[in-house]
């Protein structure tokens, strides 16, 4: 009993941490100084994560916890609460999420050392992992729809976070209003949820979703759908905003504006991983339904592919792992649809992991740079930033799939699951995910051989920018704190994959935190089959295909980047049309501009012109006021103003009164 | 004989007298003070006659209270029409129509 209560309180200590450091790191910031505030959030996030780890150590002793903490309002029958649902999938999550964050925090010390919202940006980071620790321990919808909505929320104020820079107005703004698409369709599907199941509850909905799994609804008239299937791409639109799935994809590339440690921790290792987790949690929901599986395995397809060709033609460090996030996202999504629940969340995991490292690795190269992003004026860093250099060379590893590096077991898995996925859509799914694999590793190391090899083009770049000014030219490698997180988070994208792929993938690890129907989605239990060990996978491996499109991808961007540095500028003028509708990224932004943003613009100032000046300031508010005045302006001839007037009006009303008294 | 009737015949002459004293006067407000005192004359004989033909002394007292009021207020009447005239120079009634909206 004591050790109920003692972890309970320790599962409030996990979200709450990181709070309270927010909340004082952002309103006491002028007190506490710099220091202070990095040390109250670094703690709060150290606790949490220890918190976390011992947790973990409880749940895989067999203890997960379904409750409530506090009753926010009961309506009936409806009761909407706050609690946590602790098992193996949140738990794994809490440990990702609070290790990533940590790790950023330390490295923000470095990055944002010569800041001036120094505070700010740590109250910032903190509440963000407050909010997302918030959406994966959630034990109901609503209170994961509150932490969808508050990460959402610290994003925004994240990439905007140089407010006085235009661009990152912009793009701040763009990815709220992107967001708010998916939301409503997740807003909806939550109304759903709780229309037809009365309750919010993970729990009583995922038990009476069988029932249910035949049902159909009827919107327009003479057109029936399936319950499920409506719910579930509900939801999923909802995941395809928050994880940048096309067509809602297009947010996530300008938020690069932000400063690159959230670029790591929201905008690619934890928040836009929210909708993959989401998914996986409502895998009880998204089994009953194979045409919204369909419809996130193609979803997942054409992100996984086009945003990796995206990558290959970007010039800014940051944008190329950007469009690499977009592509892994689509992956984890690819794997989503075909039923292999647990291959998705597993290669969240280590794509967290080397996705966070590559992004701070970057970061590293910018602040050598001094500030400066254009990887085509970086080159030959490898002698200056040895530590940046290795760090990066394993992320990039770990992101292509090389055998034994922990992407290699997430990635094949995928690949394997969609092999073996029956549904519609899934023979497309499986060669974009192959094919993905060249595209990838040619976009990853075409960045990686421009940065870190080649020919020193940084010594001109200088001379226009301000930064360099009166400064060493000769780029040196950054401060301890910067460093460390990167050593660190190489470790587990070196390592997690091997040791963790046994039983997260092949054994039944998530137990009953993820459910899969397996005589009619038989991924699972094929790719269980199929593994004999890390270590012969990784062996095996290097006989299959997407090892060698991994090779190729490599081997293309060495020939076309370091040994003839001329060819790309040739194959750009060649390929004329192909490169401008790369440049234009398919052209979605122009639409979405002219489109979307001018449509609504235009009905704007047609409401505005229409709606609000002509009709109710015209013809309600001056209209009313006119006739007032004209009514008034009658009325007025009787006002003579002589008394004998008034005098004479009262008589006849006296009479008339009189008469009326007498007669009736 | 002469009886109530021809009492309050009488005040209703006197009243419908001031009435058109009020309406039908167009130039000068000393009438229209001069037809108010007739107008409450004209209720003080019908307060008379009741009094007299109800046995009832009362009445008369009432009379006795409306002469003193009357005389108090074309007191003041006269004084707001002093003021007036020092104001407008007129007492004309057509000139009076500030009340005009």
């Amino acid at each position: 009993m004591d050790l109920l209560m003692d972890m309970q309180s320790l599962y409030l200590l996990v979200p709450m941490a990181p709070l309270v450091g927010a909340i004082l790191a952002g309103f006491f910031g002028k007190a506490i100084g710099r220091r202070g505030a990095h040390t109250v959030t670094i703690l709060g996030v150290l606790v949490a994560f220890l918190a976390s780890v011992v947790i973990f150590q409880d749940v895989l002793a067999g203890n997960t916890y379904n409750g409530s903490v506090y009753t926010w309002l009961a309506a009936g029958d409806v009761r909407l609460e706050i609690g946590f649902l602790i098992d193996r999938l949140t738990v794994l999550m809490m440990l990702v999420v609070t290790f990533v964050s940590l790790m950023v925090h330390i490295y923000t010390v470095g990055y944002m050392a010569e800041d001036p919202g120094y505070q700010r940006f740590f109250s910032y980071i903190s509440l963000f992992t407050f909010s997302m620790l918030m959406l994966v321990m959630s034990n109901n919808f609503l209170q994961l729809f509150f932490g969808w909505e508050a990460v959402g929320l610290v994003s925004y104020l994240l990439i905007g976070f140089w407010f006085t820079r235009e661009t990152a107005i912009y793009a701040n703004l763009k990815a709220f209003l992107v967001n708010r698409v998916g939301d409503f369709g997740f807003l909806l599907g939550i109304g759903l949820v709780l229309a037809h199941f009365g309750s919010l509850d993970y729990a009583t909905v995922f038990d009476r979703a069988p029932d249910l799994a035949n049902n159909t609804i009827s919107i327009i008239d003479g057109q029936t759908w399936s319950l499920m299937t409506l719910i579930c791409i509900l939801l999923f639109i909802g995941a395809m905003g928050k994880s940048a799935q096309f067509p809602l994809h297009v947010w996530l590339p300008d938020s690069m504006e932000g400063p690159t440690p959230i670029s790591a921790l929201i905008h690619a290792a934890t928040m836009v991983t929210a909708g993959i987790f989401m998914v996986a949690r409502m895998s009880p929901l998204f089994e009953l339904s194979d045409t919204a599986l369909s419809f996130v395995m193609v979803i997942g397809a054409i992100t996984a592919l086009f945003m990796g060709f995206l990558g290959i033609i970007q010039n800014d460090i940051k944008r190329v792992v950007a469009y690499s996030t977009l592509s892994q996202l689509g992956y984890m999504t690819v794997a989503l649809g075909a039923s292999a629940y647990s291959v998705a969340i597993f290669h969240l995991m280590t794509h967290a992991f080397f996705k966070a490292l590559l992004f701070l690795a970057a970061g590293s190269v910018i602040i050598a740079m001094h500030h400066n992003q254009d990887i085509r004026k970086m080159g030959g860093l490898r002698k200056y930033l040895p530590i940046t250099w290795i760090t990066s060379l394993i992320g990039s590893l770990a992101l292509i799939g090389t055998p034994f590096f922990s992407g290699f077991y997430s990635k094949d898995s995928i690949i394997e699951a969609v092999h073996a996925s029956h549904l519609a859509g899934s023979g497309f799914a499986y060669f974009a995910v192959t094919a993905g694999v060249f595209v990838t590793a040619f976009y990853s190391f075409r960045m990686y051989f421009l940065v870190f090899h080649g020919k020193e083009r940084f010594h001109n770049a200088h001379h226009d920018h301000d930064h360099a000014q009166g400064q060493d030219h000769t780029p040196h490698e950054t401060p301890w704190v910067v460093t460390l997180p990167l050593v660190l988070l190489a470790i587990p994208s070196l390592l997690i994959g091997y040791f963790t792929m046994g039983p997260l993938v092949a054994g039944d690890w998530f137990g009953h935190a993820i459910y899969v129907n397996l005589t009619a989605h038989p991924a699972m239990v094929e790719l269980a089959q199929g593994f004999h060990g890390a270590t012969a996978m990784a062996l095996h491996g290097l006989t299959l295909l997407p090892f060698w499109l991994a090779v190729g991808g490599v081997a293309t961007a060495y020939y076309l980047y370091l040994v003839r540095p001329d060819l790309p500028q040739v194959i750009r003028q060649r390929s004329g049309l192909i490169y401008t509708i790369l440049d234009e990224k398919y052209g979605f932004d122009r639409f979405n501009d002219w489109f979307f943003a001018g449509g609504s613009r235009l009905i704007g100032s047609r409401l505005w012109r229409w709606g609000d000046a002509a009709l109710i300031d015209g013809l309600v508010v001056n209209g009313s006021a006119r006739v007032v005045g004209w009514v008034a302006a009658q009325v007025r001839q009787l006002q003579s103003g002589y008394l004998y007037h008034y005098a004479f009006a009262m008589i006849v009303g006296v009479a008339l009164l009189a008469t009326a008294f007498v007669h009736f | 004989m002469i009886t109530v009737n021809h009492y309050l015949i009488l005040g209703s002459l006197l009243f419908a007298i001031s009435i058109m004293g009020l309406f039908l006067n167009r130039k000068n407000l000393v009438v229209i003070l001069m037809a108010i005192e007739l107008m409450l004359l004209a209720v003080n004989m019908n307060f008379i006659a009741f009094s007299h033909y109800l046995n009832d002394l009362s009445g008369q007292v009432f009379v006795f209270f409306i002469l003193t009021v009357a005389a108090a207020e074309s007191a003041i009447g006269l004084a707001i029409l002093v003021l007036l005239f020092r104001n407008m120079r007129s007492i004309h009634v057509d000139d009076m129509d500030t009340l005009k909206g």
